[in-house]
């Protein structure tokens, strides 16, 4: 069976994936940019190319999925329905094709109240099942929602993400199999604090099948401090961290609540792996990115990255 | 919402409707008829439901409340920013369309299910139109 893309590939051959996430900069030049794809690029196989998220502005996911391309890491190209149309996106994705770029993850996008630019124009033209609706249109079909015919037909693996920690608890998995259906291939999750509530998730999506028809890829990332924990709380809408791991933060002296942050993720991602159903790990660590190739050494990950690196 | 007012909702919704679709031949969509139907719709729908006039209505499939309501105007389940006591992440204050829409979605005898149809991207032509002349007229795809 041919692959859209190399992440498509090893999700094919039951590889327990590890993908991860840049933060795009606040820069018109490259550097920044790889400096930072440095610390990712020998743990993860594929990177997300975010798209101005937390509705603030930041170098463009296409440009910075380009960028990967050239460094020869795989890019995940995030499209959001929160700033363009269902005609510019239409076009960007078969553009991000043209470059190069084979998998697309699709998003609803943060609401522009929570940027930087909250007097901005919020399009939300789509959201993110019309959106993988959409692309999946375009990749079945070979041409664009009104129905003219494009000169090929785009080869593509898309991906969306869910948020099994947020509620109405019992309809995300209903909400992951819409997704399914309008041709989402794999998924990540919202950051994992809350082990039972990631299993209980995780049952109803056995019990429906899904993890059959979709990848599960579970978000992990390490936290900086018992404030950075705290605020992260209070701030961003849809993630939850219990008040145990908080407590467990802040009973650890603060020069060495870093460390504990990493344990804590390292501690998730080993219990994660033995969840049926679970396909890999997506670690999102935001300005931490030096941590993730500790995390991946450390955790059993890294049984997989070198068995994998050495063909076997 | 109690059970007893979503279901006198749905059976209201079920009786307007097939009403309407007999008399099809009745209701041309010119602009006579459109201007009475938006008239009706506007003063029944807006203080029911805070209607937005999308002219493609879904109440029926989202427990009746309307997703218009969503301030990402989303029409196929809630985004992920869902807050812990279930209210809206860019209206704090605001209970989340779609924590009302699955609750009530589970209390409707004939459309339970309605909720896990995909919605196709709305069409933005229909935007202030009557959702009623729309649907037996299928403007609306």
């Amino acid at each position: 069976m041919p692959y859209a893309s190399n992440l498509q590939k090893l999700f094919d051959n039951k590889d327990f994936v590890i993908t991860s996430e840049v933060s795009s900069p606040d820069a018109s030049t490259h550097s920044t940019l790889i400096e930072r794809l440095d610390h990712l690029k020998h743990s993860c196989d594929a990177i997300n190319a975010t798209d101005a998220s937390g509705a603030h502005c930041h170098m463009s996911s296409m440009a910075a999925s380009k960028i990967m391309i050239d460094q020869g890491i795989e890019p995940i190209l995030q499209i959001s329905c929160r700033d363009r149309n269902r005609i510019a996106i239409q076009g960007d994705v078969i553009g991000a094709h043209a470059l190069g770029i084979r998998n697309i993850l699709c998003l609803t996008g943060d609401g522009v109240e929570t940027g930087d630019h909250p007097e901005a124009k919020a399009v939300f033209d789509l959201d993110s099942i019309t959106l993988l609706q959409t692309i999946s249109h375009i990749k079945n079909t070979g041409t664009f929602l009104s129905g003219r015919k494009l000169e090929n037909q785009p080869d593509l693996f898309l991906g969306a993400a869910s948020n099994p920690f947020a509620p109405p608890f019992d309809f995300r998995p209903f909400r992951l199999q819409k997704k399914i259906e309008a041709g989402c291939q794999f998924i990540q999750t919202q950051y994992c604090f809350d082990i039972p509530r990631l299993k209980s998730f995780m049952e109803t999506a056995r019990d429906l099948g899904l993890d059959k028809q979709c990848h599960i890829l579970v978000g992990v990332g390490p936290l900086k401090s018992a404030a950075t924990a705290e605020w992260i709380t209070k701030n961003v809408p849809g993630v939850v961290i219990p008040d145990e791991t908080i407590g467990l933060l802040r009973r650890t002296p603060k020069e060495s609540q870093i460390q504990e942050g990493k344990k804590i993720c390292i501690d998730i991602i080993n219990q994660v792996r033995s969840i049926e159903g679970i396909a890999g790990v997506h670690i999102m660590a935001y300005l931490l990115d030096h941590l993730v190739p500790e995390i991946v050494s450390e955790s059993i990950l890294d049984k997989e990255v070198k068995s994998r690196k050495s063909g076997n | 919402m109690q059970t007893a007012r979503l279901r006198l909702l749905e059976i209201s919704y079920e009786i307007s409707r097939s009403i309407l679709h007999r008399l099809k031949p009745v209701f041309r969509q010119n602009r006579v008829t459109s201007t009475v139907f938006i008239g009706i719709e506007t003063v029944t729908k807006k203080p029911l439901f805070n209607c937005k006039m999308c002219g493609q209505c879904i109440l029926h499939s989202t427990g009746m409340v309307c997703p218009m309501n969503c301030p990402k105007n989303l029409r196929n389940g809630p985004c992920g920013g869902v807050r812990q006591n279930g209210n809206c992440e860019i209206q704090p204050t605001m209970k989340c369309v779609w924590v009302r829409a699955w609750d009530q979605s589970k209390k409707m005898r004939n459309h339970q299910k309605d909720i896990y149809t995909i919605q196709k991207p709305l069409d933005r032509r229909l935007t202030g139109t009557s959702a009623w002349l729309n649907d037996i007229h299928s403007s609306t795809r």
